[in-house]
């Protein structure tokens, strides 16, 4: 059972994002890159599968962002080989191009499952996990929380609102976009990490290039501060007694 | 190339679901404006039920089949890939929920048409369709033209209002012929799998404390249901302290779990991503903290602080006893 699991570096929200002078991308020096939360469960269900059924698990990630932090983290988790493929560009590509590029190298290669997170977000013209399914004429099922394989094939749960869910059986090969893992993502030790960082291998691999840009940009913009809510201020028991005040003079509780 | 606006229809149970409806809607606005008709796709084992919700259309395409009674992404998309590369329309809008999410990317690369997610509004400007999306969870709103002949858009649940009345007219049912050689799903429906029973039902709760990842680590869970208990409500939250095993998954709020229109929704250490405010913002009264100013949360609030909850919930559950808020009981 060979797994391919696909990550990306993506913004960490709890840092401020700016949008950059032409108004129509996101200033990237502004950025500080976390990997994309989805893709951390992908990887945490990859090493499930590996434990459950000895899978051997493969990452790869486009050289955009911090990826190579993010590759030998993965090492350090236990993935078996880990692969930044080389854009050959500056620019972050889109997600159509990013999985035309995904798509050229993992082509012909003996994958049975191709697992990537379910969304991430900065995903604009949709997920890279259904792209490449398209582009490779796989089957793809999004949303899914759990994962087994049984007799070359698998067996998901993709969720629905209200806390449904839907067991499907997916013929192997295919892609599948996690939305979250059985388990929450395992924590690497720092020490650990280091460790790994010595010695980790990343192979690099070059990807046929892709320069779609299905999407056109009119602007950019952040929503407007300030507007929708009245703002309650003062020490946090000032805040607590308003708060407080507010639902009593409302009979909320009533 | 035809100005019609095609709409992927979704049910569930039988039943049309709500985000079908708004986004018919939106649809047949823009279609109109632009000359062109608002179409419904519709694939199902039995569209009895289907089809009167459905009047806002002008068409409905209808495609009948034992195997398209629940949803499956591959049976589903190879249809509707085949109807579309047959007459591509101007736009096609499906819903950024489960079932329009196995489709919208795969049915992009398939056709090669192009595709955009979580939108929350649709314009048409100088006869020009402009799309907004947002991405960085709520933090950024893009603005994009719909340039391309054909383009697949997913549309965030809750961006359109239902319309308030049904047009009395009658859509024109017409029969999808499916070209016989369409490629058997290699995607099989197993059985549905049916929410975990037996915990309190929150979108039946009038008062909810709703926690967030703000609340730092589930030592401090307790806290919350303190208050949830001095208030007479009960304590749910975003997917990430659900993901993190802290509260099942009855007490998720958003789009992959319950949505609640409490009388009161206290949103604490809630950032207010669009798949959250997506469960919960037809609240009554929507009351958020949270440490970021720029938090999208205070966009959707009735009111807001900008201060530490973990701090502040102590002294909420204080304030709440002092002033005897529960209801007597
Ligand atoms: C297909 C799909 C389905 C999804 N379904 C859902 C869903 O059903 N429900 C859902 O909630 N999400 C869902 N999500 C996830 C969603 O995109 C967000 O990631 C999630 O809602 C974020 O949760 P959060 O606000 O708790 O965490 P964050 O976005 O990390 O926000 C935490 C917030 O807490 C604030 N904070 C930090 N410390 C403090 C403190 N001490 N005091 C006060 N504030 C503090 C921060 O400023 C921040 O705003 C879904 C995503 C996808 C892709």
């Amino acid at each position: 059972m060979n797994i391919a699991v696909l990550t990306k570096q993506v913004a960490d929200l709890v840092e401020g994002i700016e949008i950059d002078a032409s108004g129509r991308a996101v200033d990237r020096d502004s950025i500080r890159y976390i990997l994309s939360e989805s893709d951390d469960h992908a990887l945490e269900e990859a090493l499930l599968l590996k434990e459950r059924s000895q899978a051997h698990v493969e990452v790869f990630s486009l050289e955009t962002g911090e990826v190579r932090d993010g590759l030998c983290t993965a090492l350090a988790k236990g993935a078996d080989r880990v692969v930044m493929i080389l854009a050959g560009q500056e620019t972050p590509p889109s997600n159509h191009a990013a999985a035309r590029m995904f798509a050229s190298v993992l082509k012909g290669l003996p994958f049975d499952l191709i697992l990537t997170g379910v969304r991430a977000i900065d995903d604009l013209d949709g997920s890279v996990g259904g792209l490449l399914a398209g582009y490779l004429g796989l089957p793809y099922v999004g949303l899914v929380r759990k994962v087994e394989l049984v007799d070359g094939a698998a067996t998901v749960e993709k969720e629905y609102p209200g806390g449904f869910a839907a067991e499907l059986g997916v013929k192997l090969p295919a892609v599948l976009g996690i939305q979250a893992a059985e388990q929450p993502p395992r924590y690497v030790p720092v020490t650990r990490l280091r460790q790994v960082m010595k010695t980790a291998q990343v192979e690099e691999q070059e990807a046929e290039p892709a320069s779609e840009e299905p999407v056109s940009v009119e602007r950019m913009y952040k929503p407007e501060e300030g507007a929708g809510a009245a703002m309650l201020s003062g020490s946090a028991e000032e805040i607590a007694r308003q708060i407080v005040n507010l639902l009593s003079e409302r009979r909320v509780t009533r | 190339m035809s100005n019609d606006v095609w709409v992927v229809a979704e049910h569930a149970r039988g039943q049309l679901s709500e985000s079908t409806l708004e986004t018919v809607g939106k649809g047949r606005e823009l279609a109109h404006a632009t000359g062109g008709k608002l179409v419904a796709l519709l694939l199902t084992d039995d569209e009895r039920n289907q089809i009167n919700s459905l009047a806002a259309a002008d068409l409905i395409l209808l495609a009948r089949r034992p195997e398209f009674r629940e949803f499956t992404p591959e049976a589903y998309g190879g249809a509707i890939e085949a109807a579309l590369k047959e007459a591509p329309p101007r736009l096609v809008l499906m819903g950024s929920t489960s079932v329009g999410l196995d489709l919208l990317s795969v049915l992009s690369a398939r056709t090669g048409f192009a595709c955009l997610d979580s939108c929350t509004r649709l314009d048409l400007r100088a006869s020009q369709l402009l799309a907004t999306c947002q991405i960085y969870g709520g933090k950024l709103f893009v603005e994009v033209a719909l340039s391309s002949a054909t383009t697949l858009v997913a549309v965030v649940p809750g961006s359109f209002a239902k319309p308030a009345d049904q047009p009395s007219g009658r859509p024109e049912v017409r029969e999808l012929t499916l070209p016989a050689d369409l490629p058997v799903s290699r995607i099989t429906f197993h059985r549905l799998i049916e929410p975990p029973s037996g915990d309190v039902d929150i979108t039946k709760v009038p008062i909810l404390v709703a926690v967030g990842r703000g609340i730092q680590n589930a030592d401090n869970l307790p806290l919350a249901g303190e208050l949830a208990e001095a208030l007479g409500g009960a304590v749910c939250a975003s997917r990430p302290v659900i993901d993190q095993g802290w509260l099942p998954l009855t007490r998720q709020v958003g789009k992959s779990g319950m949505t609640v229109k409490p009388k009161l929704y206290l949103a604490l250490g809630i950032s207010g991503a669009p798949e959250h405010l997506e469960g919960m913002k037809q609240s009554e009264l929507i009351v958020a903290v949270n440490t970021d100013p720029k938090a999208p949360i205070f966009g959707a609030a009735h009111y807001g602080a900008v201060t530490d909850v973990v701090e502040l919930i102590p002294m909420l559950t204080e304030e709440a006893r002092k002033q005897g808020l529960k209801k007597a009981s």
